[in-house]
Order: C-alpha cells, then sequence, then structure tokens
C-alpha cells in the first residue's frame, strides 16, 4: 500500500527539478510585489497552481484592478475543469471526502502523472496513494521553495534562464502522452493558435490565460474533428 | 510596490483560491451521479492533455510575433525539438530536462566559447 505512496512520490523528483526554478521566481516575484511572506505561503498551499500564482502577483506588481486579476487567476486555472473530468472516472470508487480530499491536490503534473500512470493497468497501482504521493510532495516542495525564493531575493542570474525547465517538464510530459495521429492533429493546432493568442494578448492587452483556453479549445475541435474523419 | 489594502491583497489570495479549489472538485464531486461517461465526452477528453500542455509549451519556445521566420530562429525552439526527440526516445523527465537545459546553454554560450 505504502509501496504506491513512495512511487508517486519517487515520480515527483523528475517534476519537482522543473518546479522548483518556478517556485523560486514565484517567491521573488512576490517578494518584489511587496507582499508579506504569510501572503505568500498561503498562496502557494490555498492556490497551488504556479501560472495562476505568478500572473497574479504580476499583475498586483502592476496596480491591475482586484477584478482583472480575480477573474484571470481564475480563467487561468479553468484548464483544471478539464483536468477534474478527465480524473473524475478514476476516483468514483471513493468517498466525497477522500474526493475533496483529492481535489485539493489536482495540478498540470499531478493530474499528467497519475493519468499515465493509470493507464498502466500491469502495475495496477492504489490510485489514490500514487496520486497522494505526488502531490502532497510537490506541495511541500513548491510551498518550502516559494519561502526560498521569497528570502533569497533576487540572487538567482537571470543569465542561466532556468525557467526553461517548466516547458521542458510540459514537454517531457506531453511527447509520451502522444499515442496516434489525431492526437499530434490536436497538439500541433493547440501550438499554432497558442502562439498567435499570445502575440494578440500581449499585443492587445487581452486577459492573460485568455490565449492558452482558446488554444486548448481549438485543439481539442481539431483533434476530435481529425478523429472523425479518419475513422469515416 | 503595489498599493493595495492589506486586505484587497488576502480578499485575492483567498477569492482565488476557493474558485481554484472548486474548478478541482467539479466533476470530481459530481461524477458519483454519473455512471458512465458519454461517449462524446471521453472522445474530447482524450484530447485534453495534448491540447493543453501544447498550448503552455508552444509560447514559451518562441517569442510569440507575426514574423514566423524571425520567430523560428530561437535557441529555445532548437532546444525545445532536441527536449522533444529525448522525451520521445527515453520518455523520462529528469533526462528531458537534463538535455534541454544543456541544450539551450550550448545554444546561447557556446558560440561564445568557440570564436
Amino acid at each position: 500500500m505504502t509501496e504506491d505512496f513512495k512511487a508517486g512520490a519517487r515520480d515527483s523528483i523528475g517534476v519537482l527539478l522543473g518546479l522548483v526554478p518556478f517556485a523560486l521566481v514565484f517567491g521573488i516575484a512576490a517578494d518584489s510585489a511587496g507582499l508579506s511572506t504569510i501572503q505568500t505561503v498561503v498562496m502557494s498551499a490555498g492556490i497551488f497552481a504556479g501560472t495562476a500564482q505568478l500572473v497574479t502577483v504580476e499583475l498586483i506588481a502592476a496596480n491591475a484592478g482586484l477584478a482583472i486579476i480575480v477573474v484571470t487567476g481564475i480563467v487561468i486555472n479553468l484548464r483544471m475543469l478539464m483536468y477534474s473530468a478527465s480524473i473524475a472516472p478514476h476516483f468514483t470508487e471513493y468517498g466525497q471526502r477522500t474526493r475533496a480530499v483529492l481535489a485539493y491536490f489536482l495540478t498540470d503534473h499531478v493530474y499528467a502523472m497519475s493519468i499515465a500512470e493509470y493507464a498502466e493497468e500491469a502495475r495496477s497501482r492504489n490510485k489514490r496513494l500514487y496520486y497522494l504521493g505526488l502531490g502532497v510532495s510537490i506541495w511541500l516542495v513548491w510551498v518550502a521553495t516559494t519561502v526560498v525564493g521569497y528570502v533569497l531575493g533576487a540572487g538567482i542570474p537571470d543569465s542561466l534562464n532556468l525557467m526553461f525547465a517548466i516547458p521542458l517538464v510540459f514537454l517531457a510530459i506531453l511527447v509520451p502522452a502522444i499515442e496516434d495521429a489525431p492526437q499530434v492533429v490536436a497538439a500541433l493546432a493547440s501550438a499554432v493558435v497558442a502562439i498567435a493568442a499570445a502575440y494578440a494578448v500581449a499585443e492587445f492587452g487581452l486577459p492573460q490565460g485568455l490565449d492558452l483556453l482558446i488554444a486548448a479549445a481549438v485543439g481539442i475541435v481539431a483533434g476530435v474533428t481529425a478523429e472523425e474523419v479518419t475513422a469515416r | 510596490m503595489s498599493e493595495y489594502a492589506v486586505l484587497e491583497i488576502w480578499a485575492v489570495i483567498l477569492v482565488i483560491a476557493v474558485a481554484t479549489y472548486l474548478i478541482r472538485l467539479s466533476f470530481i464531486h459530481l461524477f458519483g451521479r454519473i455512471n458512465q461517461v458519454p461517449p462524446r465526452v471521453t472522445l474530447v477528453l482524450k484530447f485534453v492533455p495534448a491540447a493543453v500542455l501544447a498550448a503552455l509549451v508552444a509560447p514559451q519556445l518562441v517569442t510569440p510575433s507575426p514574423d514566423v521566420a524571425e520567430m523560428v530562429v530561437d535557441e529555445r525552439l532548437a532546444a525545445g525539438i532536441v527536449a522533444a526527440a529525448v522525451a520521445w526516445w527515453r520518455g523520462d523527465v529528469l533526462v528531458t530536462i537534463l538535455v534541454g537545459m544543456v541544450a539551450l546553454w550550448a545554444l546561447q554560450f557556446g558560440p561564445a566559447l568557440v570564436f
């Protein structure tokens, strides 16, 4: 039983290498935006979503309107609706209280790595223990490293470009997850639209995160269409 | 420094935290009342990871610009392609990160060392 929790914790190590610089950068950004230590910790512990946290802090630093900050943070995290729907069938065997706890740890990485593990039916892992092994490890390191970043301030040389580890983590999860041609279509369509939409968001001052949602929606429609065309 | 009242910052943090939790809980909570996922929904869900992850990655490998020719000449894109090849070959997160970072550093700092 605890083997499965340990397996999740062990599998989180690769993700953590990408998240540690992210958490450090968030801590530094929170400090420069004027947030207190407690506010920074509560953000990491409570929101527990790096992209939304970083954008929220950037908007606070830019003195954006409160409603815009809140809406932006929520819009960026709306993608988790899709994670919730996707992983929900794996949690139907658990009671509502267990599910309420599991939901708290649902991040990009916990979702992607759990789904990949659940697909390996031969390993027959205990689903919630593997998931919690990932989630609790990532949560602890995320919150702790945020504080380290907050305390360290701007001591890390930007020239090393450690932030690049974040898209590398997403690539490492994305590439093995692609199993057929329609999924390739979905990924490519999404990537192209994401770049165009990111440009539009920056150029026209549209809400941050809107580009991600538009791109994902177009990618999904493209994938479904490709699937239906090839099935015909 | 920002110009908000302390309570305003707290309100922003707490509202986003609660909303994010409810988003995470949504289908996980509701699913017990639906025994089977409709095939249409399953089909859509199949493409969620690929579409979302690609949307997260792509804008971080280039600087989004209307000038495509200029945009594709980017050390991050080259390093990302190398990393994607490694991910496809090995399927290992740690190795993918290490190779991707080394590729980026080689492209950014290498020419200065050679010439």
